[in-house]
């Protein structure tokens, strides 16, 4: 099935954990740091440099861009290692998570509480995924390298539902 | 005593970032072919697919099989009639940064563990071993951090069971569950001091997968097996494809055990001067 952003409510609602879906429109990378200092943004009052509500956000710190290509090799990491960020940033509108490996419950009962949805992307092939990556650039927190905020326009680009809305997940 | 220019280590460990980043290994490949052509579950037969699929566009355009390029592991064999002209260390150094550079790896390498700060290409890791002979091997092996994050370490009691060894190891691959892309290659280090363990168990990950595995490896396989984990942990047979022990005597009070886990991703590259 393929899916457009910005995700729609009702969208969100008919996906079930174990589908497989082909997401077109735009993501925002952010892994460790960049979650540590998007908490503490909220914590202290400040403004995000990226709009949460409705936004999905990847795991991933891409390789080094090579001259030709639009994005370096650019797979999923382990999502767990986020799982204490997640909550507050759901609670903040966040709307999709893209990923590999389970989350925690507390992420669980976020994503059933507001109507959130986490995939898993291909994990260990970076490689092919660059294929449906159309357009990247860093949108902030440029200093943490591989771990900086990217705005990326994808196209197609092959997820799995592994917790739906409903709080289903293909963990179990 | 022969005479290595350090320029020349600097050039072949450049050179093997390129290999080992860009081609997966061929046993590893064969391994997963193997998988492949066995496993029953579908989705974890579409996934597998997507695994070789990866390795083949990465091997056409020079791109990284992994956005995680690792922590490099410069594993060193250097022949003790070897007179190296130059700082070793330094040009190990240096060929790792220009390789990663050059070829668009990513800069994974924090400063210091604590302070963190903008991360650059190196230094790499590295375990030197001095042989006989004037020659010297350099094996990379860029270690993704999704599964170094899963390695183990337990000092057993020197009455322990093989079971109780079994069970630990088991035990190790079902934490690394669905998050260290599996299907694994399971590193187990048995013997020697808890350091040492650790290092052979990293340096099991280095053998080929090959035929000739020790009852223990097939026992272990075929267990690790029957976890149902399977490719991206979403069920199947296929959670590891294999398992290799290295083993060294040890003292009479221990028994360490140490597990390092690969993922699909097992990449090294190997060059003798």
């Amino acid at each position: 099935m393929k899916i457009k952003t910005p995700l729609d409510l009702n969208t969100i609602k008919s996906l079930k954990a174990g589908q497989e879906i082909f997401l077109s429109g735009t993501i925002y990378t952010a892994r460790d740091q960049a979650h540590k200092r998007l908490v503490e943004a909220i914590k202290a009052g400040k403004r995000l440099p990226i709009e949460l509500k409705d936004a999905i956000i990847y795991y991933c710190g891409p390789a080094q861009t090579p001259t030709a290509g639009v994005i370096g090799s650019c797979g999923p990491t382990t999502s767990s290692r986020m799982d204490t960020f997640t909550p507050l940033l759901l609670a903040r509108g966040l709307r999709a998570m893209i990923g590999k490996g389970d989350r925690s419950t507390e992420v669980k009962a976020a994503i059933k509480k507001y109507k959130g949805i986490y995939f898993v992307a291909y994990a260990g092939c970076g490689a092919l995924l660059t294929k449906y990556v159309k357009k990247s650039g860093i949108v902030a927190y440029g200093d943490l390298g591989p771990e900086s905020i990217l705005k990326l326009e994808v196209k197609d680009f092959p997820l799995i539902v592994a917790i739906d809305a409903k709080g289903g997940s293909i963990y179990g | 005593m022969k005479k290595i220019e350090a320029i020349k280590i600097t050039r072949a460990v450049t050179e093997l970032v390129r290999r080992a980043s860009f081609f997966l290994r061929g046993d590893v490949l064969s391994a997963l072919r193997k998988s492949y052509a066995v496993e029953k579950n579908k989705q974890a037969k579409t996934i597998l697919k997507a695994i070789l699929d990866n390795a083949a566009y990465a091997r056409k355009h020079n791109l990284a099989i992994c956005q995680d390029t690792g922590l490099p592991v410069v594993f060193i064999q250097i022949g003790q009639d070897v007179m190296i002209r130059g700082d070793l260390k330094a040009a190990i150094n240096k060929g790792i940064d220009e390789g990663y550079r050059r070829y668009y790896l990513r800069n994974s390498i924090v400063g210091h563990p604590l302070k963190r700060g903008a991360p650059g290409f190196s230094p790499c890791i590295m375990h030197t071993d001095i042989v006989k002979g004037n020659k010297i091997k350099l094996t990379l092996l860029p270690k993704g951090f999704g599964c170094e994050n899963k390695s183990q370490l337990k000092m057993f009691k020197p009455t322990a069971s093989i079971e109780e060894i079994e069970e630990f190891v088991i035990k190790a691959v079902k934490e690394a569950g669905h998050d260290a892309c599996p299907p694994y290659v399971i590193g187990v280090g048995i013997g020697g001091t808890a350091d040492y363990a650790g290092l052979m168990a990293k340096k099991a990950l280095l053998r080929k997968i090959a035929p000739g595995s020790s009852d223990l490896e097939k026992d272990l396989l075929k267990r690790i097996n029957k976890t149902g984990i399977g490719p991206m942990g979403l069920g199947g047979m296929n959670t590891a494809l294999a398992v290799h022990i290295q083993t060294h005597p040890t003292h009479i009070a221990g028994l360490p055990v140490s597990v390092n886990i690969s993922c699909h991703a097992l990449r090294s590259a190997s060059v003798t001067l």
